[in-house]
Parts: structure tokens; sequence; C-alpha cells
């Protein structure tokens, strides 16, 4: 992406910072499903512990995990993303 | 006939159709820019109503009842593999996010084919990428069809055909009425209603169930591989699992469907907003649904075709008119995918190929009517491919769904950010998505999976080297969007002189 910086939208520069976060967090939230699930769902079933009654792989990886990202989410929205202008007025600044 | 589950239904059902009635009111009165209204609700969608129409749109028959259906069989492996769908609620608008929203005001585009073209300038990518739509989508809409006949027909008993004949007029007459504005707010109340009835839904289970330890006490003592994240015959490989993290996860970038969404909101205000509702709207309806349906299969053993647990337990959990209620849900869900294909598909039709290469200079009356014509037409004949069903739901739509990623993720996703991207890339990336999709969907049902994968993840790869590998070997030139800017802006000066 060298050389662009200088004549470049500078709303573009917002949107690639931003789609860059997208990527990690779809990273983090990957690994965090994947590792729980197989590292605690992977023993036999006798050896399983249970969390309100649900095995623990599955209330790591999918609830826990999911109230995670959710809060991830909002936290990345609110102290990183930038609003910016859509229309063509935006163009000059 | 099961009237009292059926009147809280209709009573849905006409709420819907008339929202649709005040929506195309609304489309009247702004007169001149008919199409922008018709196809995208003017650009104008709030923060709520593009989160709940990403998952409305998203959370089609699939994730209803054929998804549900599959859990009930697979156990909690299943729940695991329709939580990767979480992905979807931020990724999506993040990716394609603030830049893909300033470059279609800018190009004016009205559809992803619309974007496509003012990329790369290419009658070829265009008329590609017209046909993937349209192939691929009739065969997504063919099988929302089906669910919804299906449901219909487990709600009241009546035949399938008769289900299907009511389901589909009452989304044509709405669809051909309100456009895409009363798609995307519908789609509001069907969202609000999903995630309300999944819980009352899940709630009555676990009750009816015994509560959760009960539950799993009965799932373990009939097959413990029912709570492994492995599935019912322990052959759920994470491999496979895993794949389905590009096929309903972040592949869903490439949708046109989900596309065509992120060029619909007002302001970053509201998509930042709908990043948040998105997520968490996405999170609470994949878990419940899927839960419900592995919950279901103590109360309800022996269930035979899947997509029918839903309905089922429904009606065995709850008091008839609850149940109604509930069962709107599915309804809803499956009506707003159908809505949201049918108006793609025909601005498709319209938009791109009949304005583009047919009749450019065609007046707005004549939009107008073929834009309510095509819609109608279209319906009539996904009808009749909808008489004669295939059985498994879900692998159906699936198959539309991958194909389609295959096709256009690249062409959309390196179009923004990578600026080697050309046409040559963007035209065997499509080609080569598609074709290797077909290719390895009939080598992985007479063979298996190739690695153990879903069909999608392997198209995906290669169509992404065939992007790269075409953008760089034709014509390789940094892609300025300034300079494009300020070409269309001579172009625009000089067809206004």
């Amino acid at each position: 992406m060298k050389g662009m910086e200088e004549n470049e939208d500078w709303r573009f520069k917002v949107a690639n910072r931003e789609a860059l976060i997208g990527i990690a967090l779809a990273i983090f939230n990957f690994i965090w499903w994947f590792g729980f699930a197989y590292g605690l769902g992977s023993r036999p079933v006798e050896e399983y512990t249970y969390v309100f009654g649900l095995p623990s792989w599955f209330f790591y990886s999918c609830i826990v995990g999911f109230i995670t990202i959710a809060i991830l989410v909002i936290l990345v929205v609110r102290f990183f993303f930038k609003e910016v202008p859509f229309t063509e007025e935006g163009d000059e600044v | 006939m099961n009237w009292p589950v059926i009147i809280p239904m209709l009573v849905f059902l006409v709420i819907i159709f008339f929202i649709g009635i005040w929506s195309s009111r609304k489309t009247a009165a702004s007169g001149d820019g008919f199409i922008q209204d018709y196809f995208l609700g003017g650009r104008e969608l709030g923060g709520f109503v593009l989160a709940m129409t990403m998952v409305a749109t998203y959370g089609s028959a699939s994730s209803f009842l054929g998804g549900p259906g599959t859990a009930y069989t697979m156990g909690f492996g299943w729940i695991l593999l329709a939580m990767s769908q979480v992905v979807t609620g931020y990724f999506v608008l993040m990716i394609l996010g603030k830049k893909f929203a300033i470059l279609a005001r800018r190009y004016n585009a009205i559809t992803l084919v619309d974007f496509l073209k003012m990329r790369y300038q290419s009658t070829a990518v265009v008329l590609l990428s017209a046909f993937a739509i349209i192939v691929f989508l009739f065969s997504a809409m063919a099988a929302q069809w089906i669910g919804g006949a299906r449901l219909v027909e487990s709600l009241t008993g009546i035949s399938y055909n008769t289900a299907l004949f009511i389901f589909a007029i009452s989304v044509l007459v709405y669809v051909t009425i309100g456009g895409f504005r009363a798609v995307a707010v519908t789609d509001a109340v069907q969202g609000a209603v999903m995630v309300v009835g999944t819980f009352v839904l899940l709630v009555a289970v676990i009750i009816a169930g015994g509560g959760i330890p009960n539950i799993i006490g009965d799932l373990v003592s009939e097959n413990p591989n029912l709570i492994t994240p492995y599935g019912n015959e322990g052959n759920l490989s994470k491999a496979y699992v895993s794949s389905f993290w590009i096929l309903v996860g972040v592949g869903v970038v490439g949708l046109p469907q989900i596309a065509v969404r992120s060029m619909s909101y007002k302001s970053s205000v509201s998509m930042h907003r709908a990043l948040i509702i998105g997520t968490i709207v996405t999170g609470i309806i994949m878990l419940n649904m899927h839960l419900i349906g592995v919950f279901a299969r103590p109360i309800l053993p022996g269930i035979e075709v899947g997509d029918t647990v839903i309905p089922l337990i429904s009606m065995e959990v709850l008091p008839a008119w609850l149940a109604g209620i509930v069962l709107a849900a599915p309804m809803a869900a499956i009506m707003s995918t159908v809505d949201s294909l049918l108006i793609l598909v025909s601005s498709t039709v319209v938009k791109d190929v009949y304005l583009n290469y047919i009749k450019p200079d065609a007046s707005m009356k004549t939009v107008k009517r073929a834009s309510f014509g095509v819609t109608a037409v279209l319906g009539i004949i996904v009808y009749m491919l909808a008489l004669n069903p295939p059985d498994l739901l879900i692998f159906l739509n699936l198959f539309a769904f991958g194909g389609l990623e295959a096709a256009f993720i690249w062409p959309i996703v390196m179009g923004l950010y990578w600026k080697y991207s050309n046409k040559y890339g963007a035209i065997a990336s499509m080609i080569m998505g598609i074709s290797s999709y077909v290719g390895l969907h009939f080598y992985n049902q007479a063979n298996g999976n190739l690695f153990g994968l879903h069909t999608v993840a392997l198209p995906v790869l290669l169509s992404f080297l065939a992007f790269v590998g075409g953008s760089l070997a034709f014509e390789r030139k940094a892609h300025s969007f300034k300079q494009a800017r300020k070409e269309q802006l001579k172009h625009e000066y000089a067809t206004e002189e």
C-alpha cells in the first residue's frame, strides 16, 4: 500500500484500519471457539465437567465465547471506530 | 385444522401485509428516485433496521428449520458449528464497511453488480455476475419456499401444495407492492419477533424436559456422542466444522444479498449501531434455536423429517395460541429471506441486464412496470420449482450460498482493498470460483469430502489465487480511486453538456 498515502481519501484510511480490526476480531473469535470446544471436548464423555448443566466445552466455547465477542465488539466500536461522512462533500477535507 | 395455532399466524401475516402497503406509499411519494427507492430503500436505513435486515436475510430457513433439525439429529456438535455464524454479525460490516458505503454512493450503485461494473469497467464482469446471481439465488429461493411451505404444512395439516400456494401468494403480494424498504422494515419487526420467540420456546422446552441437567442426562443415556463436539456418530471432524467458518462465517461477505444491505444505510452512526445489534441478535438466535433443536430430542424422540422439529416441539410444549405466535418467528425468517432474494434477483434482471444492455433509455414508467412484473414472474417460476422439492433443504441452500461466495468474495473484497485488482482478476476469480465449486461438489458427493473440508473451502482459496494471478498477469496497473473519481466526474459533465 506504499505510495498511496499522499493522495488517497482520508476516509479510506479509517476504513482500512477498521477492516483490519474486523479481521483481528474474527481470528480471536475463531481461536477462542476452537480452543475451548476441542480443548475441553475431546476427552471421553465420562470425564466431562458441567456448568449450569451444560458440558463445559460448550459453555465456554459457545456461551462465554459469544458474550466475550459481543463485549469486545461494543468496546471496539465505541473506542476505535470513527464517524465519517459518506457523501462526496467529505471528499475534499 | 389447527385453528388456535393458525389464527395468530394469520394475524401476523396481515400485519406484515399492512406494513408493506404503508412502505409502498412512501415509495410512491418519492417519485423520481424510484429505482433507488424500490431496490435500496433510498439509502436511509437506520442502525436497528439495518442490523435486523442483515440478520433476517441471513438467518433463513436453514437456521430456523434445517439447522435445529440437524442439531436434533447430531447433538451439540451442530450447535458448535452453528455458532460460527456469530462472526457475520460484525465481520461483514467491518470489512465492507465504510469504504463500500462511500464508493457505492459515489458510483451511484444500486446493486452489487453496479459496484463491480464501476470498479472493473467490464461488460464480461457484469454479465458473469448477473448470471451467477440469477442461477444461484434461484436455488436458494426454492429452498426457502420449500421451508416455508413445510412449516405451513406441519402447522395446519393441509397438503404441501396448498401450503406452498398460500405461502407464495403472501410473499408475492407483499414484495411486489412494497419493495426494499418494505422488506427491510418488516425484517426489523420479524427480527424482533424471532428474538423473543426463540427465548420463549427455549424456556418452555427446558421446563418440559425437566431442567437442563435432566435433558443432558437423557441425551447421554441415549447416546453420549450427542454431547460431544463430534456429532452423533463421531463423524463431525474438526476440519469440517471449522470450514463452516468460511461458509456461514467470513465468506458471507461475498453474498450479494448481504453486500447490497451494506450500501443501504444512512450514516456511519447507523453502521456502528448495526454492528453491535447484529452481533448480539445473531448470537442469541443461533444459540437458542439450535439448543431448542437438541433439547427437543428427549422430549419428542423419533422425528424423521428434520425440518419439522421446530414446529412439532412448539406445539408440544406451548399452549396453542402461544405456539402460533412463536412459530411466526421461523415464518418471519423465511419470508424475509425470500423477500430479499426476490428483490435482489429482480433488481439484477431489471437494473443490471435490462437497463444496462436491453433498453438503457427506458422511461420511469416502463422501469416501474418492469420491476413489479419481473418480481411477480420470478416468484411464480420459483413457485413452480418448489412444487417438486428435494428432501435436504439445508444442503440445497448451502450449495447456493457456497457458489455465490466463491464467485463474489474476492472481486468485492480485493476490489476494495487491493490496488492491483483488475477485471482480468475478477473474471478469472469468478469463473474459477463457480466451476471449482460445482466440480468439487460432485466430487465430494461421490468420494467424501476432500481433505475433510466443506466444499466451499477450496474454491474460495482457488478463486483467490485466480484473482491475484489474473490481476498481475494482464495489464498490471495500480488503481487509484481518486483518478477514477476524476474520470467519472469528467464523464458526467460531458454528458450533461
